[in-house]
């Protein structure tokens, strides 16, 4: 971290948004006492500003957009190594799952590539109902810049016949729209 | 027994090769599969890093499908499987949320059918007696690391059919084929998933761990029940010992691969050969290494064996005319002693007088022995120079010789094939 804070006591915003964000998660970031358990055993820490255990106190003294803003969300791999390990039972592969979406919403997305590769993957299945593996490479790979990123597995992949080039559409199609339209209303995506 | 089948994407692509092979494990084993109507792709860990209602929703129409026929549900691919056993678990336990997904989906959805795992349909629902009894071409010699990941097991309250940190279903699996698995260390680690795709730096790290474990672990393959970590292990290996400077060449199978194989399947008729790291040789490897373990495993008893008192005093009553060696349990007279030793002196002394005199006949003339043993004159002259180098060998081989001609020929070969992999380093 090395970064100087000033403690004050969280605003009315701050405490209504950890409390939405726990309720979403089903847990609470109170429960954890720090031991840092979670954090060596989590595969991903090495390459985290913040370790999962920073990210709880973070949360736990009301420091809401210094969580938001931790490039840790979007490095999580979610394998929830974590969870299964605190002995407190707080679920913070779920606490990180509700601060990414929320920074989503916010637009303060702190590591590009993980957005862009959800965005192209979910924009395949909202138009085929199916996973898109030639068009989500191709895409991320444009969005991204990086033209020929896994270039190397693309064709040997398609030699192998497991790379078809068109997407394969199912029958449901606009039930598929519907699903994404009325999450949308909900608020959501 | 009758289940949904859920391929999902991967299977039908990038990981088609455990789509033909969870086929053929569901024929071999009488289980029928019928295909969730119209399937949709569940959102996988794009959709719950976006949405959480998204996330249950695209799951759950799926599961919605499958609940009209009755059907518990089969969902080979982890991320699928996780996310199936995540929706259910929430609509379980939460009506309210429950009800805006049938809302979403438009249909009406009370989780009363359950998702398995490939793992739990075959150590909880058919039982490793019934895989180990269609073995016809057992997986003998082959060391394995059974990697489960992370979603398989984890989180417990959603999935709960093997232990979080030392999984064990895909380990009786893979005995049950034959096959050894090693204990180690990475079993549940993740190996980065999609980051390997947005994030390489922090991926190829995460990849080169877990295969560097099970190669320290004693692992000559892997054996994982998830798309994406084959396609991160397998695919992406190449890319990973160029990063790292090294050379892994660890061959990564699905366990359904292995099942149908083990079960008599020829390799390529699941699509072995479809895999980015070369895993036919390996396979085709296995004959000779298993008449190797044979031979120690022969060698081993029958060194037990003369320890016993019994044997030692009919190793006395031969002593006039047996070696030296044979008294010393450690020479190589002793350790080619049979693994069932006939009862009485007699006929074992006959034994022995045959193996020392085969042994004296391959130190005396190694080329021509070897070649009676191996065809090839290269790897001929490989094995002549062991037998020239190597006394316990050369009692194995002699024992082998009088015991099985074919074991003989195979240890034979797994003795050259060690060599030239030993001159490879």
């Amino acid at each position: 971290m090395g970064k100087a804070l000033q403690l004050l006591p969280a605003s009315a915003s701050d405490k209504a948004l950890l409390a939405r964000l726990e309720e979403e998660a089903g847990t609470s970031a109170k429960l954890c006492y720090q031991c840092g358990k979670c954090s060596a055993g989590c595969p991903v820490g090495f390459a985290m500003d913040n370790t999962p255990r920073q990210v709880i106190r973070l949360l736990q003294l009301g420091l809401l957009n210094e969580a938001l803003d931790a490039q840790s969300i979007w490095i999580c791999a979610s394998c929830e190594t974590c969870s299964a390990r605190c002995p407190r039972g707080v679920d913070i592969a779920a606490l990180m799952d509700a601060l990414r979406r929320e920074a989503l919403k916010q637009g303060r997305i702190n590591d590009k590539k993980v957005a862009v590769f959800n965005q192209a993957f979910l924009s395949g299945v909202k138009k085929f109902g199916r996973t898109y593996e030639a068009g989500l490479l191709m895409q991320h790979n444009l969005l991204t810049g990086q033209l020929f990123k896994d270039a190397e597995l693309g064709l040997p992949m398609m030699k192998r016949g497991k790379l078809s080039i068109l997407p394969e559409k199912i029958k449901g199609r606009d039930q598929i729209k519907k699903i994404f339209d009325r999450v949308k209303e909900q608020g959501g995506e | 027994m009758k289940m949904a089948y859920y391929p999902g994407c991967s299977l039908d692509g990038s990981a088609m090769e455990y789509g033909l092979s969870t086929k053929r494990t569901a024929e071999i084993l009488g289980v029928e599969l019928v295909e969730i109507e119209d399937w949709n792709c569940c959102g996988a860990t794009s959709g719950h890093n976006t949405d959480k209602l998204l996330s249950l929703a695209l799951p759950a129409r799926n599961l919605a499908i499958a609940e009209q026929t009755g059907l518990d549900v089969l969902a080979p691919c982890a991320a699928c499987y996780s996310r199936f056993r995540n929706t259910e678990h929430v609509v379980r336990h939460d009506p309210q949320i429950r009800e805006k997904i049938e809302n979403v989906i438009e249909m009406e959805y009370k989780a009363s059918n359950d998702t398995l795992s490939i793992l739990e349909l075959l150590v909880n629902k058919l039982g490793t007696d019934k895989i180990a009894a269609k073995v016809t071409a057992s997986l003998k010699g082959m060391k394995a690391a059974c990697y489960y990941g992370c979603l398989l097991v984890r989180p417990r309250e959603h999935t709960g059919f093997d232990d979080d940190e030392d999984p064990q279903s895909m380990d009786k699996v893979v005995q049950a084929l034959g096959a050894m698995t090693v204990d180690w260390p990475h079993k549940t680690e993740c190996c980065g998933a999609a980051l390997a795709t947005s994030r390489p730096d922090v991926g190829k790290k995460m990849i080169y761990e877990v295969i560097k474990n099970a190669k320290a672990a004693g692992a000559e393959c892997m054996v994982t029940a998830c798309p994406l970590c084959m396609m991160n292990l397998d695919m992406r290996q190449a890319a990973v010992e160029k990063e790292y400077k090294t050379d892994l060449q660890m061959p990564v199978y699905y366990v359904t691969e292995l099942l149908a194989i083990a079960c008599g399947d020829a390799p390529r008729k699941v699509g072995v050969e479809r895999h980015f790291v070369e895993a036919e040789s390996y396979l085709a490897s296995l004959p000779a290494k298993a008449a190797a373990i044979e031979a120690e495993e022969a060698a081993r008893a029958a060194a037990k064996a003369a320890k016993s008192p019994k044997a030692r005093k009919a190793a006395a009553d031969e002593g006039a005319s047996a070696p030296a060696t044979a008294e010393t349990a450690g020479g190589p007279a002793a350790a080619a002693k049979p693994a069932a030793a006939p009862e009485g002196a007699s006929p074992d002394g006959d034994l022995e007088k045959k193996i020392n005199a085969m042994i004296k006949g391959l130190q005396k003339n190694p080329e021509k022995m070897a070649l009676k043993l191996i065809a090839d004159e290269e790897r001929a002259a490989i094995l002549a120079e062991i037998i020239k180098s190597d006394e316990k060998k050369v009692a194995k081989l002699a024992e082998l010789m009088i015991s099985d001609k074919d074991k003989a020929g195979k240890a034979a070969d797994a003795y050259v094939a060690g060599e030239l992999k030993k001159r490879a380093k």
